[in-house]
């Protein structure tokens, strides 16, 4: 089985993102990258799927040079080889672009089975997964909770608001990883040796032959609104500072 | 030239869904501007006697596309009959909700009609007569203004975020034959397992009420069950109470859960770390209950009580029962 994951290094969930003075960009300073954690679950999921029915584990990342940490991770975690597409003609390239990359990257490997997170947790776009798919022109199904194969066919669960969906997809297809599809394994301390002799294809957008086109771009970024200080019921009785703040409630912010 | 805005409206089971309005009106507003036509399309099956109620909401013109393939909702089919539709009219403007259904098919629709989208937004209007788009990135640590240089220009709106406005247009129902490659449809829906519970989602949600580390297990998220019950709200939880397995991964609010924009979020004993605030940072009332004064959850919230959630909740819901009562 030929099955790839796709993953994107991100800010930790815990980093403090600061705006540029001028609005270009975030202060990259100070910040620990870390692979995307939707896509953690992606890459353990392919490797569950290699170990229960054999075959090749691709991990593939599109970004700059910092990136090749992330595949070293994935391959600690077990994955046989990578695929670092790493132009600065890709740097602030929106999901068309980055999808037309891996798709590039790809399409002579005819995977059986695709792994993307949901979303990356820096631009929240949620697209990537989607759009390669569409090039690639097999089917998707994104976020998934559970994953089974047999008889060349997935059955997967994907919850959607207020009921969950079983969903069938012959292979090829991808799909993209939610929480709760499996708890993703640390590399281990001879994976980690391992990982640095498995062989990583390094290739920029003239190897791909694809012309980095932006259609989407944040002309902007801008640090959240501030909220205005909030109040804060003061007293010594709970009961008393419950029931003024029920009339808060009702009576100055008119929610309930 | 591109010209028109458009909306892709969600139904399910028949029933248009809440953020299908909100599409419409913020469609509304944005044609005003640029003086155009707002369009909807509409896909399902049974579903044509509805499509007309979205002229209510200010949609002038709604293409139906009605067919078995259509019902229940799958990528291939929508994403074919809604790329077909949008190719023959060519639009400036595409607008879908930021659902799970819309998420996954605006996706999909950038792939084929080769374009870019802002997902999520917050804010949409019309600047030198191109769409401006405004959207949490880093799970709201930055806003990011978001410009698209081809057509039709994508978004997604986050549901409960753009007010639903009557204005009653025309509403003219076309139904279009999304002509359907059976071969294309690769995916099928074997079962619909439907949350027998009944609650709303999260995203869904008017009034949340959320516990977190504070509530110290299973057990005592009784009472904020109880208050919820009383407002009519749904539970949430934050990544702490998740992953230490006292509430379901679907009731996670935050940078890996859930991102949620209710009228009112009520946090308990949830401290407020960074990922918890991106997921709900959009609310429009934030409480906060908590015994820690330091909490960052404070410099957040509008309202606060520092005290023993234990003790406050409980009268917090007598509180609010007597008043609604």
């Amino acid at each position: 089985m030929n099955i790839v994951a796709c993953v994107k290094q991100v800010p930790d969930t815990e980093a403090q993102i600061r705006v540029k003075a001028d609005g270009s960009g975030i202060e990259e300073g100070g910040i620990k990258w870390v692979m995307n954690p939707y896509d953690e679950y992606g890459v353990e999921e392919a490797l569950r799927l290699k170990e229960k029915n054999g075959g090749e584990v691709t991990v593939i990342s599109v970004g700059p040079a910092r990136v090749m940490e992330t595949i070293r991770t994935a391959l600690a975690m077990g994955a046989d080889k990578g695929i670092h597409v790493q132009d600065a003609a890709f740097d602030g390239a929106d999901a068309y672009t980055t999808a037309a990359a891996l798709a590039a990257a790809l399409k002579d490997l005819n995977p059986d089975i695709i792994f993307c997170g949901q979303r990356a947790i820096d631009d929240d776009q949620g697209q990537v997964g989607a759009v390669l798919a569409d090039l690639l022109d097999i089917p998707h199904v994104s976020l998934i909770t559970k994953l089974e194969f047999a008889d060349g066919a997935i059955k997967v669960i994907r919850p959607i608001e207020g009921a969950q969906l079983l969903i069938e997809a012959k292979l090829p297809c991808l799909v993209t990883a939610q929480k709760g599809l499996n708890e993703p394994r640390y590399a281990s301390l001879p994976g980690i040796m391992k990982a640095k002799k498995k062989p990583v294809d390094v290739k920029d957008a003239a190897a791909l032959g694809v012309t980095p086109a932006v259609n989407m771009k944040v002309v902007k970024f801008v640090p959240p609104p501030a909220r205005a200080a909030g109040k804060i019921v003061c007293g010594d009785d709970p009961a008393a500072k419950a029931k003024e703040l029920a009339r808060l409630l009702r009576e100055e912010a008119k929610v309930i | 030239m591109a010209k028109g805005v458009w909306i892709v409206a969600e139904q399910r089971d028949g029933a248009l869904r809440k953020i299908s309005y909100e599409l419409a009106s913020t469609a509304r507003k944005l044609a005003d501007v640029l003086g155009e036509d707002v369009c909807a399309v509409l896909c399902g099956s049974g579903i044509e006697g509805i499509a007309g109620q979205l002229g209510k909401y200010g949609v002038d013109k709604v293409f139906v596309a009605d067919a078995p393939a259509l019902e229940p909702y799958t990528t291939d089919a929508h994403a074919a009959a809604v790329a077909k539709i949008v190719k023959e009219n060519d639009p400036s403007i595409l607008l879908l909700g930021a659902s799970t259904q819309g998420r996954d098919l605006s996706a999909r629709l950038v792939g084929k009609l080769h374009t870019g989208m802002g997902t999520d937004c917050v804010d949409a209007k019309i600047v030198d007569g191109k769409l401006l788009l405004t959207r949490p990135m880093y799970a709201g640590k930055c806003f990011g203004e978001v410009a698209i240089s081809s057509f039709p220009q994508m978004a997604t709106l986050r549901p409960n975020v753009f007010p639903a406005v009557e204005n009653q247009k025309a509403g003219e129902v076309v139904k279009f034959d999304p002509a359907l490659d059976e071969g294309k449809l690769r995916t099928k829906v074997l079962e619909v397992q439907k949350d027998a519970s009944g609650k709303v989602d999260l995203t869904e949600a008017n009034i949340i009420v959320s516990g977190g580390r504070g509530m110290k297990g299973t057990e005592n998220y009784a009472i904020i069950e109880e208050l919820a019950a009383v407002l009519g709200a749904t539970v949430g939880a934050s990544r702490a109470a998740v992953d230490a397995g006292w509430r379901p991964q679907s009731d996670q609010v935050g940078q890996t859960g859930k991102i949620v924009s209710p009228n009112l979020y009520v946090a308990c004993g949830i401290s407020g770390a960074i990922q918890h605030l991106a997921g709900m940072g959009s609310s429009k009332v934030i409480v906060a209950i908590n015994k820690d004064a330091e909490a960052p959850i404070f410099a957040r919230a509008d309202y606060g009580i520092v005290d023993d959630l234990f003790k406050v909740v409980p009268e917090l819901t007598k509180a609010c029962k007597e008043l609604l009562a």
